[in-house]
């Protein structure tokens, strides 16, 4: 298999990596690079799990080869949290229990956080629809939604997490 | 979105149970720091697949590991060789129970398959695809058998016989030859034939179920290393580390202090993590390779080879009077267990009438093998099926009896002192609580649209305590380490810390619980049964109470006066009274700041078996829409009751009853396992396992009711399983009432509505041609 050098950003760093032909973006993220935040659920690109954004559009990392990311910006959870604190989609998953055991959180984020990024005040059924390809087997998605919503009321009212949170 | 019904418990103020404060470990769970089963890496670690049979049942002739072990990068390889055989000895597994000796053929095949995806060897490799090359080049031969996939046909004399060896149990004489029915169990009291003979009327009704998974995210992962002297250690994904370290240790024939579990963050479990699948398998590998393993299970594998839930027959017959008293109930329930006995068929035949007080019942379940996966527990193991069968056959006893299904229900319900159908008389419960919170409730009495139905159905679940520990550090500084040994699966670090923080009466922020490994604190059994809050809680609590007695005991001794004159009142110790003496309260920091000259740390531990589980309640109630054209059925509307003894933290309560009910909704609309001629799961990913989706699910309303257990500090019964259990038949009985069609068959997916519908059209065109 080919090899070639990837050069795009991650989270805001600019970087190039050996990749090969087949490799998944999720392969290279969280086997790679120890991102672990990126979640493997089904390398099947049907649980959402493993959402992240590629210029801004959420991708599913496990059927997405890395090399088709030549030049693109690429983004994880680890790159929610701002110098205010949690991002306030990372505040409304807390404060509206949106997790319980927390693996598909991540994925959620980056498919809601596509959606807030082009359109800050979405309806339920918006929401519904952004978060549609991604799978929660605990809650019933009803935290999920609630979360996705107040996050974007905080985030129109320009709102930040209290700073208690951040302590790095 | 909630409200909450006050059952008949006086409450005290309380500053943190019943709140909905922040879980100590959201932030890792919103920031994805949170580290699950596949996130460890080790140096030199080695990558370890399994090799999978590729039939539903064969006879093993060789395994041939000559080419595997030749190539290079290839460390370990581990068969049927590797594992010593075990004698027949039961051992509990969540809620059910298992024998080593089918355990230690589950884990790695020994003289036959006996399921497609069945291990046959383990590698341990330096990269994943060296791994996948080297099972490519294990040779195996099979002498392929007739397999048998349904429970019924797998009973029948001429069935293709499972296991040469089992006979099944619970009859009388024992068999002659062998089956496939492992066991047979029955239940209840009284007479039946003479209740029925009371009746004036006697419904009789059939129920297919089909397995369905337990569909957690995460897929089984786990990381074992173990050393040159023998000393291992595991990182896994799992509802119980130290159920783990158990079962390693027999399968493996190893000391129990060699192996160090420590629990990952888990990805969901629901039952299906209390079984031990690639741990031994990881932990061999390692102990041969002297390099730690990590071995993760791809999505087919997870359908292919673990848990669900059994499929099932089960035969309903309730009688009644006129008036709606139920004289006589009757069942019969066939599980499967998969490849080795062991199905829920015991908590299904105990569950299937418990939430009613009847006279004269009876249960009998027949434990059944066929060529499928092991069942594993799921979410109230066995009580969803039996219960599906029996809600239903009410629904259809109240229709033609003309009364309201809650008032059916009501007047049968089970009560406090009632005899339960599986045998103890019940405790203080919220059977008719949450009937009557039903009644009272809006979504009860709202209009219905066209194609609308509406539905209810009740269900019930024992919970359990068991074996738990504690442990609870004061820092020097007065906060507290809080360490318990039940893996927090959704929640349950905030639940147990706020009934600590309410014990001790300091700010919930200064207590951080952990999760403490196999060597840090002693035997806890599984996250499972309904039980973390309960058992886990009850420890820390008996913990909290032990801190206060030292800390009593130590401001005694820097005052100089007896320990009976120190009073603890706030969180603070201070002198009983003026002939105590004229001391400052002391707080829990301020003793804390001195122990060592007054004793020590100060450090609280209890070890318990919790006994007093409560039973807990439920009623759903659903509202569907069908569309004549597809046989689509959607849910427009859904309200789950529950009684919840105490919610310490109310969301999380919610969280349980609305993931259960989705949990639910699936296996009534869309979940199912399709295997082909030869004994393939042909649907092994979420495309064609449809789970429920953000789309499929309306806003599941709650309604807590609170029912106090008298046996927990703070009233607790346990919540996580009840709500998977009424939505089968709530939504089959709204069916019913949308379009007159009884579905005694899951799942009520489009084809077979659609195909139901089609045949009602057709019916009732012929009638008009007539």
């Amino acid at each position: 298999m080919s090899h070639l050098t990837l050069r795009y950003r991650l989270n805001g760093n600019e970087r190039a990596d050996l990749v090969a032909g087949d490799e998944t973006l999720l392969s290279l993220l969280r086997y790679r690079l120890d991102t672990t935040s990126v979640r493997q659920g089904c390398r099947q690109g049907t649980c959402g799990t493993c959402t992240v954004l590629v210029d801004g559009e959420p991708r599913l990392a496990c059927i997405t080869l890395a090399a088709t990311c030549e030049g693109c910006a690429i983004e994880t959870a680890d790159s929610l949290p701002g110098s205010g604190g949690l991002h306030p989609l990372q505040q409304a998953f807390m404060d509206h229990f949106a997790a319980q055991c927390g693996f598909c959180t991540t994925g959620m984020l980056m498919a809601a956080k596509a959606l807030l990024d082009v359109n800050p005040s979405p309806s339920r059924e918006e929401v519904i629809d952004a978060i549609g390809g991604n799978i929660c087997r605990c809650t019933g998605y009803e935290p999920i939604v609630e979360a996705v919503l107040a996050a974007a009321t905080a985030a129109r009212a320009g709102a930040t997490p209290p700073a208690a949170h951040r302590h790095c | 979105m909630s409200e909450s019904v006050k059952g008949n418990g006086a409450a005290k103020a309380l500053r943190w149970v019943g709140t909905r404060a922040a879980r100590p470990d959201g932030v890792d769970k919103v920031t994805g720091r949170a580290r699950f089963g596949a996130d460890l890496f080790a140096p030199n670690m080695l990558h370890g697949r399994v090799l999978r049979s590729p039939h539903a049942h064969a006879r093993i002739v060789s395994i041939d590991v000559s080419g595997a072990e030749k190539l290079p990068g290839v460390k370990a390889i581990v068969t049927r060789d590797d594992f010593p055989e075990m004698p027949s000895e039961w051992s509990p597994l969540g809620e059910l129970i298992v024998n080593y000796h089918d355990m230690t053929r589950n884990v790695m095949a020994r003289e036959k398959v006996l399921y497609e995806g069945h291990p046959v060897a383990a590698v341990a490799a330096t990269s994943p695809s060296l791994a996948k090359r080297a099972l490519a080049a294990i040779e195996v031969e099979y002498e392929v058998l007739p397999h048998v996939l349904d429970p019924v046909e797998a009973m029948r004399p001429d069935a293709p016989l499972l296991h040469d060896h089992l006979f099944t149990a619970g009859v009388d004489p024992r068999p002659e030859t062998p089956s496939n029915v492992a066991k047979r169990v029955q239940f209840g009291h009284g007479d039946v034939e003479e209740g029925f003979a009371a009746a004036d009327l006697t419904l009789e009704r059939e129920f297919d179920t089909r397995p369905v998974h337990q569909g957690y995210i995460e897929p089984h992962a786990c990381l074992g290393s173990v050393s040159e002297d023998g000393q291992a250690e595991l990182w896994v994904s799992t509802q119980g580390h130290f159920s783990v370290r158990g079962h390693c240790a027999r399968l493996l024939g190893w000391e129990m202090s060699r192996i160090r579990v420590t629990a990952a963050e888990i990805g969901g479990g629901f039952g299906g993590k209390t079984v031990v699948y690639l741990e031994p398998l990881s932990l061999a590998l390692s102990a041969r390779a002297c390099q730690p393993v990590k071995m993760q299970m791809t999505r087919e594998e997870v359908f292919r080879a673990t848990g669900p839930t059994s499929g099932a027959h089960v035969r309903v017959k309730i009688g009644a009077t006129r008036d709606g008293r139920i004289t006589a109930a009757d069942a019969e329930l066939v599980y499967q267990a998969g490849a080795f006995q062991g199905s829920p068929v015991q908590p299904g035949a105990m569950s299937a009438f418990a939430p009613y007080a009847l006279d004269h019942v009876r249960t009998v379940g027949y434990d059944v093998v066929v060529n499928r996966p092991k069942v594993a527990a799921y979410r109230a193991p066995g009580a969803p099926i039996a219960e599906f069968a029996v809600e239903s056959t009410l629904d259809e006893l109240a229709r033609e009896l003309g009364l309201d299904p809650l008032e059916l229900r009501l007047r049968n319900a089970a009560r406090e002192g009632s005899q339960s159908s599986y045998g103890p008389k019940f405790g203080p419960i919220g059977m008719a609580a949450t009937l009557e919170a039903a009644k009272a409730h809006p979504h009860y009495h709202a209009p219905l649209g066209p194609h609308q139905g509406r539905g209810v159905a009740s269900g019930f679940w024992f919970n359990i305590g068991g074996e738990t520990c504690a442990t609870m550090n004061v820092n020097e500084d007065g906060t507290v380490g809080l360490m318990t040994g039940t893996p927090d699966i959704g929640g349950t670090r905030a639940s147990v810390s706020m009934m600590a923080a309410e014990t001790l009466g300091i700010p919930l922020e200064r207590i951080r619980p952990i999760i403490g490994d196999t060597n840090a604190l002693g035997y806890t059994f599984v996250t499972g049964g309904s039980r973390v809050t309960y058992s886990s809680g009850m420890a820390a609590v008996q913990a909290a109470e032990d801190i206060i007695g030292q800390v009593r005991a130590r401001a005694a001794r820097l005052w100089d006066i007896p320990v009976e004159a120190v009073e603890w009142q706030d969180g603070m110790v201070a002198p009983a009274g003026a002939n105590a003496g004229e001391f400052d309260p002391m707080s829990l920091a301020d003793v804390a700041r001195v122990s060592g000259k007054t004793g020590g740390p100060i450090v609280g531990e209890v070890a318990i078996n919790a006994q007093g589980a409560g039973p807990s309640f439920g009623t759903h109630i659903v509202d569907v829409e069908i569309d004549p054209d597809t046989g689509r059925v959607s849910i427009a509307r859904y309200t789950a009751i529950q009684d919840a003894g105490k919610a310490v933290h109310p969301s999380y309560v919610e969280g349980q009853m609305q993931g259960g009910a989705v949990q639910g909704i699936g296996w009534a609309l869309n979940e199912e396992y399709i295997y082909d001629e030869q004994g393939r799961l042909e649907n092994p990913g979420f495309l064609d396992y449809r789970m429920p989706v953000c789309s499929d699910v309306p806003m599941i309303d709650t309604v807590i009711v609170e029912v106090p257990n008298p046996a927990h500090p703070f009233g607790v019964r346990g919540v996580g399983e009840t709500p998977i259990i009424p939505p089968m038949a709530a939504i089959a009985n709204a069916v019913e009432d949308a379009v007159g069609l009884r579905f005694t068959e899951l799942p009520m997916s489009p084809p077979r509505v659609l195909r139901a519908l089609d045949e009602q059209r057709e019916r009732l065109q012929a009638q008009a041609a007539e």
